[in-house]
C-alpha cells in the first residue's frame, strides 16, 4: 500500500505543479494582454484614485474634486463652470476629457513623469504623484464681463494680451456645465444626449474651434495687405474706386450699407466700411500679396495649439480676381475663429509684432513647486511698423467717428473694426455681427488687450444686428475689466 | 523496506527498527511556535488592510488578534493534551490559512458595506475550532470509526439528498437554508464518504484486489464486493449532478478513485475510472446547459467582452490575478471586488492572487501542498489499513479541492463552484475543514506514537 500511497502523493503534487505554472502564465506571461484589455477597469479606478489637479484663474482655482466614495473615487467639479468651460473643458469619467482638461491632463491626473521628484522613482515604488495644478493667463474680470455680455445670445469673445500672446479671455456662448458630465452615472448620460442633440451646441468651443467668416474685420488684414505692399500710401488721398463695383470678370455689382463710397480715401473706407474699396483693394494686392499677409497673420495655420488645438483660420489662395474681391471683404471662402481675429487686432496694437497666443502661465507641482513656464514666445512680424502705426490711427478713427463708437471708453485710446458678415445660400442666414478691438489706457505706453466678439444675432433682431450695434458693447465690457484690472 | 517518514529533518522514521514503541519526538513546542508565527502573520495582514485603506490600524485588530490566538491556544492545548505525538505542521497550518482567510474576507467587506461577512465567518471557525477541539478530545482511537462506516454513509447520502427539497441558489440546489441561515450539507458529506470508503475498501480490499473474472487483462472483482460501493458512489455523484454541483460529484470521484487505486494497487482502475470520468464529464457538459456554459466560458473567457457584455466572473478574475503580477498590489489596494457576487466565496482566491501576487499565491499553494503532504505522510505512518486510507482520503480531499477551485478561476480547468478550503466565505466548509484536520491530527499521533512497527509488510 505504502508504494500506492507515494503515487498518489505524486499525482497530488502534479496537481499543485499545474496549479503554480498556470499562475505564472497569468500573472506574469499573459498579465500585459489582461491589464491592456479594454473591458478591464483597473487603469481608470487607478486614475480616479485620487484627486486631479486644478486649473487656476488668477490665483484661484476653477477646478475641484470631489471624493464620491465609489470605485471610480474622485469626480470633478466646477466653480462658475459654463463660464470656464471653454477653457477648462470637460473632464468625465464616462466620456473622457476635452480642452485644457485634455491637454494637461497627465499633469493634472499626476501620471505625467514630469512630476516625479526623481526619475524612474516611481517605477519602482509604484506610487502615484499627486495632480499638478495649471494655472492660466485667463483674466478673471474680462471672462466674466465677456460671458455677462453675451448673455443669453450665441456667440464667443477672444481676448488676447497684444505684447505677449496671452488669452485673457475665452467664451462661447450657449454654454453648459462640464460638472454635469463629471461623473458616469445616469445623469452625466442623460445630460450628454441632451446636450449633443442641443441645435445650439453647447459644448462647441466656438471661440477657437467653430470660425466664421469674418466679413468686414477682415478688412484690417486687407488694409495691412494695401499699406505693406505700397499700393496705397496715403491714408487720405481719394482711391480710384466705383460705386457699386463690379467683379472683375462677372457682372456681379458690389455696394455698400454706407453712402459716399465712390473714390473715398482708405480712412473714409475703414471708418464707413466701404465693401466697394476693400475689394478693388483685394483684387489691387494680387492674390500673392493677399494671402502672404492673411497668412502672416496667422490664416491657413493648422498647428496653432493653445495648448489644446485651434481650428484653421482660412485665406483661399486658389481663387479668381472677382473670388479675391469677396475674399478680401471677409466673404467667400475666407473664414476665422474668434481667437484668429483677436489676433489680428492684437498684431495692429502689437505695432506688428505679434507672437502665438497661449493659455497655460505655467504648471505647478502638487506643493507649489513648478514644472514648466510658459516662457517668451517668439514674436513674429506680420507688417511694417509703419504700416501697424497707421492701422491704428485707422482703427481709432472707427471708434472715434465711424462704426464702432460705442466700444468708445473715456479717457482710453480704443481702436476696433466692426463687421457684419453674410453667410448661408444666397446670405439667407441671419448675419453674424462682429467686432475686433484693442485699447490702451491713460497711463499705459502700449495697448493692453486686444479682443475679438462675434454675436450670432438670432432671427428676432436681424433689422439691429451690425457689429457695432451688438459686438461692440462687449468688446468694450472685456477691455474695461482688463484696463481697469 | 520502504522509507516512510525519511525526508524530512522533523520526522525520521526507523523503519527496520523492531521496537515497537520508538516514538517520534513530540515537537509541541515548534507546534506553539508556528502557531504563534500563523497568529502574528494574520494580525499583521489585518493591520496592513487597515492601513492601506484607512492610513489607521483597524480597531478591531486587538480583538481580531486575540480572538484567533485564544482559538489557536485552546486547540493546541487540545493536541498538547491527547494528541501529543501529532505532527506538529498541521495545526498551524489550519490556523494560518483560516487567518488568512479572515483577512481576506475582512478586506473585501470594507468594499461591500452592505455585505459584512467576517463576523460570521468568524463565529463559524470558532465553531470549527470547537469541532476540532472536540474530536481530538473525545476521538481517542481513529479506528472506532471504522464501527461507523454504515452509519456515515447513510448520514452522508441523507446530507446529499435533503437540498433537492430547498429552492435553487446561483443554478446549484446545494443549500439549506433557514430563516436566513445556510448551511451546505454536502461540505458535510465529504468528511463521512471518506470515512466510509476508508473503512470498506480497509475491509475488503483484499477481495477486490484477487477475486472475480478477467476481463481482457483487467481482473475484476466480484460483483457482491464491488457493488456496495459501486452504488454508494453512483448514488452520491448521481445526487450532485441533479443538484449540478459539478465540483463535488467530480471531488467525489477523485475520492474514490484515488482511494481504490491506493487500497488495491491496479492501475487499471485508474484507467478505467479516468476514461469513466471523461465520458461522464464530456456528456454532462455536452447536455446540461448549466455546466455547457461554464466549459464555455473556460473555452472563451472573453467571449462576453467582444459581445458587448462586458467582462464575465471568469474574465474578472483573470483581470485581478493578471493585476498581483508578481508581487501584488498589496493587502487592501486591489480591486477583485469587481467580480462580484461570489468574489469573498468560490473566487477568494483571486483576492489573494491581485493582492499577494504570484509570490504570495504560490506560498498559499505551498501552504496547502504542505497540508496535503503532511496528511499523506500521517497516512504513511498509520498501521492500520483504515487510517492509511482514511488519512490519504481526507487529505486527497483538499488537494483535489484545491486544485478544482483554484484550477477553475485561474482559467486551468472549466470552472465550478466550490470553496478554497479555510479561505472562501462558508461556515460549513470551514467546520468541515477543521474536522478533517483533527482526523489527520489523530492519525497522524496514532502513527507518531509507533513509528517503529509497520501496519503491513
Amino acid at each position: 500500500m505504502t508504494r500506492n500511497i507515494r503515487h498518489a502523493a505524486v499525482f497530488c503534487a502534479l496537481l499543485l505543479v499545474a496549479l503554480v505554472v498556470n499562475a505564472a502564465r497569468v500573472q506574469i506571461v499573459q498579465k500585459p494582454e489582461y491589464d491592456d484589455n479594454p473591458a478591464n477597469r483597473r487603469p481608470d479606478i487607478a486614475r480616479y484614485q485620487q484627486p486631479r489637479g486644478d486649473i487656476l484663474v488668477g490665483g484661484r482655482a476653477v477646478t475641484g474634486s470631489r471624493d464620491t466614495g465609489e470605485h471610480l473615487r474622485f469626480e470633478r467639479t466646477y466653480a462658475d463652470g459654463p463660464m470656464y468651460a471653454p477653457i477648462t473643458g470637460f473632464a468625465s469619467q464616462a466620456y473622457g476629457t476635452t480642452l485644457l482638461e485634455h491637454a494637461e491632463d497627465g499633469l493634472l491626473s499626476g501620471a505625467d513623469p514630469m512630476l516625479a521628484p526623481l526619475p524612474l522613482w516611481n517605477d519602482v515604488t509604484g506610487a502615484h504623484n499627486p495632480g499638478g495644478d495649471v494655472v492660466t493667463t485667463i483674466d478673471g474680470a474680462a471672462q466674466r464681463a465677456a460671458f455677462e455680455g453675451l448673455g443669453g445670445r450665441k456667440g464667443a469673445v477672444a481676448a488676447i494680451e497684444p505684447a505677449t500672446g496671452r488669452v485673457l479671455a475665452l467664451v462661447s456662448t450657449p454654454s453648459y456645465d462640464p460638472q454635469l458630465l463629471a461623473g458616469n452615472s445616469a445623469a452625466a448620460t442623460r445630460t450628454w444626449n441632451r446636450l449633443n442633440a442641443d441645435p445650439d451646441k453647447p459644448m462647441l468651443n466656438r471661440a477657437v474651434s467653430r470660425t466664421y467668416p469674418p466679413g468686414s474685420t477682415f478688412k484690417v488684414v486687407t488694409a495691412a495687405a494695401a499699406l505693406d505692399a505700397g499700393v496705397i500710401r496715403d491714408l487720405d488721398a481719394p482711391t480710384r474706386s466705383p460705386d457699386p463695383y463690379t467683379l472683375p470678370g462677372t457682372r456681379t455689382k458690389l455696394t455698400n450699407e454706407a453712402d459716399g463710397c465712390r473714390n473715398a480715401s482708405l480712412r473714409e473706407a475703414f471708418e464707413w466700411s466701404c465693401n466697394t474699396v476693400f475689394a478693388k483693394l483685394g483684387v489691387d494686392v494680387g492674390v500673392r500679396g493677399m494671402t502672404a499677409m492673411a497668412e502672416a497673420f496667422g490664416f491657413n495655420d493648422d498647428g496653432l495649439r493653445v495648448p489644446f488645438p485651434v481650428a484653421r483660420s482660412t485665406f483661399d489662395t486658389s481663387v479668381d480676381r472677382a473670388q479675391l474681391g469677396l475674399s478680401s471683404i471677409g466673404q467667400y471662402n475666407t473664414r476665422a475663429t474668434p481667437l484668429q481675429m483677436a489676433t489680428v487686432a492684437a498684431a495692429v496694437a502689437g505695432g506688428g509684432q505679434v507672437r502665438s497666443p497661449y493659455l497655460v502661465e505655467r504648471t505647478l507641482r502638487a506643493g507649489g513647486s513648478l514644472v514648466a513656464a510658459a516662457g517668451s514666445r517668439p514674436s513674429r512680424e506680420v507688417m511694417r511698423p509703419s504700416t501697424a502705426a497707421l492701422l491704428k490711427e485707422l482703427m481709432t478713427g472707427v471708434v472715434d467717428k465711424g462704426t464702432g463708437a460705442k466700444a468708445a471708453i473715456p479717457g482710453a485710446t480704443v481702436g476696433g473694426k466692426t463687421g457684419t458678415a453674410q453667410h448661408g445660400v444666397g446670405n439667407s442666414g441671419t448675419p453674424y455681427a462682429w467686432f475686433i478691438s484693442w485699447a490702451r489706457g491713460a497711463g499705459d505706453i502700449e495697448p493692453k488687450v486686444a479682443v475679438a466678439v462675434v454675436v450670432e444675432g438670432s432671427a428676432a433682431d436681424r433689422e439691429g444686428i451690425s457689429g457695432g450695434g451688438l459686438a461692440a458693447p462687449i468688446a468694450r465690457a472685456v477691455m474695461e475689466a482688463v484696463l481697469g484690472g | 523496506m520502504t522509507k516512510a517518514g525519511t525526508g524530512t529533518g522533523i520526522t525520521v522514521a526507523q523503519a527496520d527498527t523492531p521496537a515497537p514503541v520508538a516514538r517520534l519526538p513530540r515537537r509541541r513546542g515548534i507546534e506553539l511556535a508556528l502557531i504563534l508565527m500563523a497568529v502574528l502573520l494574520s494580525v499583521f495582514g489585518y493591520c496592513n488592510v487597515g492601513l492601506a485603506q484607512h492610513d489607521a490600524l483597524p480597531p478591531g485588530a486587538a480583538g481580531y488578534g486575540a480572538g484567533l490566538g485564544v482559538l489557536a491556544f485552546l486547540a493546541h492545548l487540545a493536541v498538547r493534551l491527547r494528541a501529543p505525538y501529532a505532527d506538529p505542521l498541521l495545526l498551524p497550518i489550519g490556523v494560518l490559512l483560516n487567518g488568512l482567510g479572515l483577512v481576506l474576507i475582512y478586506r473585501l467587506d470594507l468594499e461591500t458595506p452592505g455585505d459584512r461577512a467576517a463576523p460570521t465567518q468568524l463565529v463559524w471557525s470558532t465553531l470549527g475550532v470547537a469541532l476540532f477541539i472536540v474530536v481530538v478530545l473525545l476521538l481517542r482511537d481513529h479506528r472506532v470509526l471504522q464501527r461507523y462506516a454504515y452509519v456515515c454513509v447513510a448520514a452522508a447520502l441523507a446530507l446529499l439528498t435533503v437540498p433537492i427539497f430547498f429552492p435553487a441558489v446561483n443554478g446549484a440546489r446545494i443549500w439549506i437554508r433557514i430563516e436566513g441561515f445556510s448551511i451546505q450539507p454536502g461540505e458535510f458529506a465529504k468528511v463521512l464518504l471518506a470515512v466510509f470508503f476508508a473503512a470498506y475498501l480497509a475491509a475488503n480490499r483484499s477481495a477486490l484486489a484477487y477475486a472475480g473474472r478477467r476481463v481482457w487483462r483487467l481482473q475484476l472483482p466480484t460483483g457482491r464486493v464491488l457493488g456496495p460501493i459501486l452504488a454508494v458512489w453512483l448514488v452520491s455523484v448521481g445526487v450532485l449532478v441533479l443538484e449540478r454541483d459539478l465540483g463535488t460529484s467530480l471531488l467525489f470521484f477523485g475520492l474514490f478513485v484515488v482511494l481504490l487505486y491506493v487500497a488495491t494497487g491496479r492501475t487499471g482502475w485508474i484507467a478505467v475510472g479516468l476514461l469513466l470520468a471523461s465520458l461522464g464529464a464530456v456528456a454532462v457538459g455536452w447536455l446540461e446547459p448549466h455546466v455547457h456554459g461554464r466549459v464555455e466560458d473556460w473555452l472563451h473567457p472573453f467571449a462576453s467582452i467582444e459581445a458587448g457584455h462586458g467582462p464575465n466572473q471568469l474574465a474578472q478574475s483573470l483581470f485581478a490575478f493578471a493585476a498581483g503580477g508578481v508581487t501584488g498590489t498589496g493587502l487592501g489596494l486591489g480591486h477583485s471586488v469587481l467580480i462580484g457576487f461570489a468574489v469573498k466565496s468560490d473566487f477568494i482566491l483571486a483576492t489573494a492572487g491581485e493582492e499577494l501576487g504570484f509570490l504570495g499565491l504560490s506560498a498559499v499553494f505551498l501552504l496547502y501542498g504542505l497540508l496535503v503532504e503532511r496528511g499523506y505522510r500521517a497516512g504513511l505512518g498509520a498501521r492500520d489499513p483504515f487510517g492509511r486510507l482514511l488519512a490519504v482520503g481526507l487529505s486527497s480531499i483538499v488537494a483535489l479541492q484545491v486544485f478544482v477551485i483554484a484550477g477553475g478561476v485561474t482559467g486551468l480547468i472549466p470552472l465550478t463552484g466550490m470553496a478554497m478550503p479555510f479561505l472562501a466565505q462558508g461556515g460549513s466548509s470551514v467546520v468541515t475543514n477543521w474536522a478533517i484536520v483533527a482526523l489527520l491530527i489523530r492519525v497522524s499521533h496514532a502513527a507518531r506514537s509507533q513509528a517503529g512497527g509497520r501496519a503491513e509488510p
